[in-house]
């Protein structure tokens, strides 16, 4: 815990101290072990199965987490100012490896999409988890340096002008993360700007297209304006048993999975959806393992974290002694807020699926690493903090 | 450095509000799903996870009259693979070649073969089972089950009949009391994982099993014993197609022994018996020859009875008082009826004698005149009072209902037919039911095996009742009825029946087969004992003897060696010797 809640007199000798925001660092190290435990859960059985080691998936997590702590002490005992610096040379990178990856052999092609970048076949890291974080630290460091101009329309969508390969060589690929980005990226924009109503009508656009699309989807089909293959997913969730064994599955799996939990859930361990039933348990869906095990209460305590870790980097942005900090934390931000609302919405059937991974929790290595880069950053913004009166 | 803004604040509050609120929607739609839809995906997981095993109850036993087991559950065993869970294909192959005494190929080709299960022999000894399993193969299972057994082998097979691939009854006792025998399977549900393999750890849903009931019966193992030997003994001798032999207590219908030889051995019911010739045999014949030799022709095939039907005959006179005792008939040797001459079985003719000379001559021209003299409407009505039109009601499956002429068909020369017992058909059953009614006081009883039911502890027990109509002849008839079939076997037709120290009664058939022109002959004799107060009747039907075909010749001494053996077994005492005399 932090030390805002001691005395006054300590509170004035440390006055010229350095903040560090503990609270932060105890929920990240809070969800990872938690992670670990319900990757572990969720995985040992299958991985018994198929690769006749139960910690398979448990020890690739384990490894990438260590490694991931150690990206995060490092990040985060650097000034961020010093990030700013390589911002352009990691947008430049993170170009390269979007076209490496999907036009060259060094990207990897799993189920027909290509994701990660390898080399000589072995996969390395997936591409995207790479992008996002370059993709934040690019727009705040535009963003900082457009500040004077930032609400003026020219200014917006250079930016976005800008963040635009990026965002269309993910998308290629994987639509989902395509969609985080340009999330993030919305967020950090209307952020720095002081301008609302264009914020405000882009979200009403969106959310009126979306319930249009999918009011009339039978409409759609039937005129020929869209074919079904590419309302699928909108179909599939509208009605998920009716396509049971095609798109559905998943879904539906989850659901069981979910409503067999019910308020206590059925105990640590004990899920049978996991046994092969609920498709790679231990990723996207592992939500739904967290609610058949600790039920409703367990579910909720996890949302409860998240949004406690949200209020805190709302609360070191907001205290950040620069714009380009505060931006910087507002991105990342912006990234986990997207991820677990989206992820969860999709396992709760609540939107169409797209396969997004619930951060820290989720098994992937790339994500985990690449999240706890995210986190090194926010808490070296926090340290720069000063304490006032 | 570019500072912080107050409105950057604003808006980052902004943003977490509305992250706020899209946890808060994500916590509703939570709260939805895993509190008022939990029962509903609850249902449905469930049942995508519970894997329903039953458990097999154990079929009722069978009793007889002394508290033996006639057909009692051995315990044997199913050895299966199951091919995703082998590891060591090569020693299963051994193992189970060896062991069930199969081919290496054949075990091999069912090893390799890609199925959730494969059964590689089943029926195995309980030992055999226990050994494979002593080698705790992987992916080998060894499932135990019950298998009917008969420690008698064929003793009353064609009474007991046997039970099929699922326990259940085929054919007899088995199918008649099926409801009480079979019992009611248990079951156990289990939870299995996505490929549909049990998990061990998961609690077991156990609905358990109710053995069957078991059913005690009348038939004695020792009279059947006695019967079957005398039977095959004269089988053997007269080199015949079939013999019968029924023992009854004609008091209240208890059967105490049923023998239908050949017998087939019901531990081994599909193979038949005596055939040599059964591989040349196409699927379909050889099924209508097993369908033969399980069919219980005491009960299920018909046959003229001959001059055993003159009983009824001679009841029906007595009762209606169209003739008595000391009635005189004179037999030429024939007696013309209409325009047809119908011939005694003694050509010269038996001349001047009274009913209960012709009785004991079974003199066919008395009977016919006390045919007639009844006349078509009263003959009618005494084989509908006797019963004879009806089925007995036996607790056997299949019993064949009587061939008879319609009533208006009838006329004279029929009349004379039926009148000693030919030109219609009943069943050995029908024909000693019908006896024993005459005989015991008038009282018709229903043939029957099955006395009481009991649970598989003993501690419910259903007694069976079976129905009785009294009065169908006079106490005075069956009186005369006694004495007249005694005369028979003392002096009569019927005196190789005849056995010292005991007053038994009975009478002789000869019939000629359809069509009469093969010259073949169903002999039998119903005897009873003792002669006066009647606790046992018996009926031999010798089908198709050779050489001697004459009922008196060959039958009746049957059944007195089975009387010799069997009256002092159920404790009739033999009559003192000067009474016997008279």
């Amino acid at each position: 815990m932090e030390d805002r809640k001691e005395g006054r007199e300590v509170r004035k000798r440390r006055s010229r101290q350095r903040y560090f925001d503990y609270s932060l660092l105890a929920v990240i190290i809070f969800l990872c072990c938690f992670g670990l435990v319900m990757v572990y859960s969720s995985s040992s059985y299958v991985a018994q199965i198929n690769t006749g080691d139960s910690l398979f998936y448990l020890k690739k997590q384990g490894i990438a987490l260590i490694l991931g702590f150690f990206c995060m002490f490092l990040v985060s005992r650097i000034d961020y100012h010093k990030y700013g610096k390589v911002a352009v040379l990691g947008y430049v990178l993170a170009l390269i490896l979007m076209i490496l990856v999907n036009f060259t052999p060094l990207g990897i092609e799993y189920n027909g999409k290509k994701r990660w970048f390898g080399i000589g076949g072995t996969s390395l890291f997936q591409a995207a988890e790479a992008v996002k974080v370059a993709l934040i630290l690019s727009m705040a460091s535009l963003i900082n340096r457009f500040s004077r101009k930032i609400d003026t329309w020219k200014a917006q969508i250079l930016l976005v002008v800008i963040e635009a390969p990026l965002i269309f060589l993910v998308t290629d690929n994987n639509l989902s993360s395509g969609i985080i980005l340009l999330g993030i990226v919305f967020i950090m924009l209307f952020v720095a700007s002081r301008k609302k109503l264009r914020f405000f009508a882009a979200v009403g656009i969106v959310a009126a297209a979306a319930v249009l699309v999918t009011v009339f989807s039978d409409k759609l089909i039937e005129f020929h304006i869209l074919e079904e293959y590419q309302l699928e997913r909108i179909l599939v969730w509208k009605d998920p048993t009716a396509y049971a064994l095609e798109g559905g599955h998943q879904v539906l799996q989850g659901l069981y999975a979910i409503g067999s939990g019910g308020l206590f859930g059925k105990g640590l361990g004990e899920s049978m959806q996991k046994l092969g039933f609920v498709p790679e348990a231990q990723n996207d869906m592992v939500f739904s393992i967290i609610c058949e095990e600790l039920g409703l209460f367990g579910a909720v305590c996890v949302i409860l974290l998240f949004l406690f870790m949200i209020w805190r980097f709302v609360v070191i942005a907001n205290n950040a002694p620069d714009l380009f900090g505060s931006m910087l934390v507002v991105g990342i931000m912006s990234h986990i807020a997207l991820q677990v609302i989206l992820n969860i919405a999709v396992v709760t059937n609540t939107i169409p699926n797209t396969g997004i991974t619930l951060p820290f929790i989720s098994y992937g290595g790339t994500s985990v690493v690449f999240l706890m880069v995210e986190m090194g950053a926010a808490l070296s913004v926090s340290r720069s903090i000063r304490y006032e009166r | 450095m570019v500072p912080n803004h107050t409105f950057h604040r604003l808006k980052i509050v902004l943003v977490f509000a509305a992250c706020l609120a899209g946890f808060a929607v994500l916590m509703g739609r939570l709260g939805y799903l895993m509190l008022f839809q939990s029962a509903h995906y609850t249902a449905l997981a469930e049942e995508l996870h519970e894997r329903e095993r039953s458990i097999k109850a154990a079929r009722g036993k069978i009793y007889d009259a002394n508290g033996t087991i006639i057909a009692d559950n051995k315990t044997v065993c199913t050895v299966s693979v199951i091919h995703s869970q082998i590891t060591d294909s090569e020693e299963v192959v051994s193992v189970l070649s060896e062991k069930l005494g199969l081919s290496r190929e054949e075990v091999r080709k069912k090893v390799e073969k890609v199925s959730s299960r494969e059964i590689i022999k089943s029926n195995v000894d309980k030992s055999v089972g226990d050994d494979i399993r002593s080698f705790d193969l992987a992916g080998v299972k060894v499932d135990e089950d019950y298998k009917r057994y008969y420690p008698f082998g064929d003793l009353a097979s064609r009474v007991l009949g046997f039970t099929g691939g699922d326990n259940q009854g085929i054919v007899g006792l088995e199918v008649k009391y099926e409801d009480y025998l079979k019992g009611q399977n248990g079951m156990i549900l289990t939870q299995t994982d996505a490929r549909g393999i049990e998990i061990d750890a998961a609690a077991e849903n156990r609905v358990e099993p109710v053995d069957g009931w078991s059913l005690y019966l009348s038939l004695d193992v020792n009279i059947q014993k006695y019967a079957q030997q005398a039977a095959e003994k004269v089988m053997e001798q007269k080199n015949a197609k079939q013999v019968s032999i029924l023992v009854m207590d004609p008091r209240d219908g208890e059967i105490m022994a049923m023998v239908n030889v050949p017998e087939f051995d019901l531990n081994d019911p599909f193979t038949l018996i005596g055939s040599a010739d059964a591989a040349a045999l196409s699927e379909e014949e050889y099924q209508d020859r097993l369908n033969q030799m399980w069919r219980n022709p005491s009960v299920c095939d018909t046959y003229e009875p001959g001059s055993t039907f003159k009983i009824i005959t001679a009841a029906a006179g007595l009762e209606e008082g169209v003739v008595n005792l000391e009635d005189s008939f004179y037999c030429p040797g024939y007696k013309i009826v209409e325009d047809r001459r119908i011939h005694c079985h003694k050509v010269t003719g038996h001349g001047s004698e009274n009913f209960l000379q012709g009785a004991m001559n079974s003199c066919n021209p008395v009977f016919i005149e006390v045919g007639l003299r009844l006349g078509t409407g009263h003959m009618y009505q005494y084989f509908k009072q006797f019963g004879l039109l009806g089925r007995t009601g036996i607790d056997l499956p299949g019993e064949a209902g009587t061939i008879m002429h319609r009533e208006e068909d009838m006329g004279d020369v029929e009349l004379a037919t039926v009148s000693f017992g030919q030109s219609f058909q009943i069943t050995p059953i029908q024909l000693i039911t019908t006896a024993s009614s005459i005989i015991n006081g008038g009282t018709r009883v229903t043939p029957h095996f099955g006395v009481e039911v009991r649970n598989a502890d003993g501690t419910a027990v259903k007694k069976l009742s079976w129905e009785k109509e009294e009065g169908i002849v006079s106490q005075e008839t069956s009186e005369t009825m006694r004495y007249i079939l005694e005369k028979v076997v003392a002096e009569g037709t019927g005196n190789r029946a005849y056995l010292e120290g005991y007053r038994i009664g009975g009478k002789t058939a000869t019939s000629e087969k359809l069509p009469r022109s093969e010259n073949k002959y169903i002999s039998s004799f119903l005897g009873f004992a003792p002669a006066d107060d009647p606790q046992v009747i018996a009926l031999i039907t010798i089908d198709e003897p050779e050489g001697i075909y004459y009922g008196g010749t060959i039958a009746a001494p049957v059944i007195a060696e089975v009387f010799d053996n069997i009256l002092p077994y159920l404790g009739i005492q033999q009559e003192k010797a000067e009474e016997s005399e008279i």
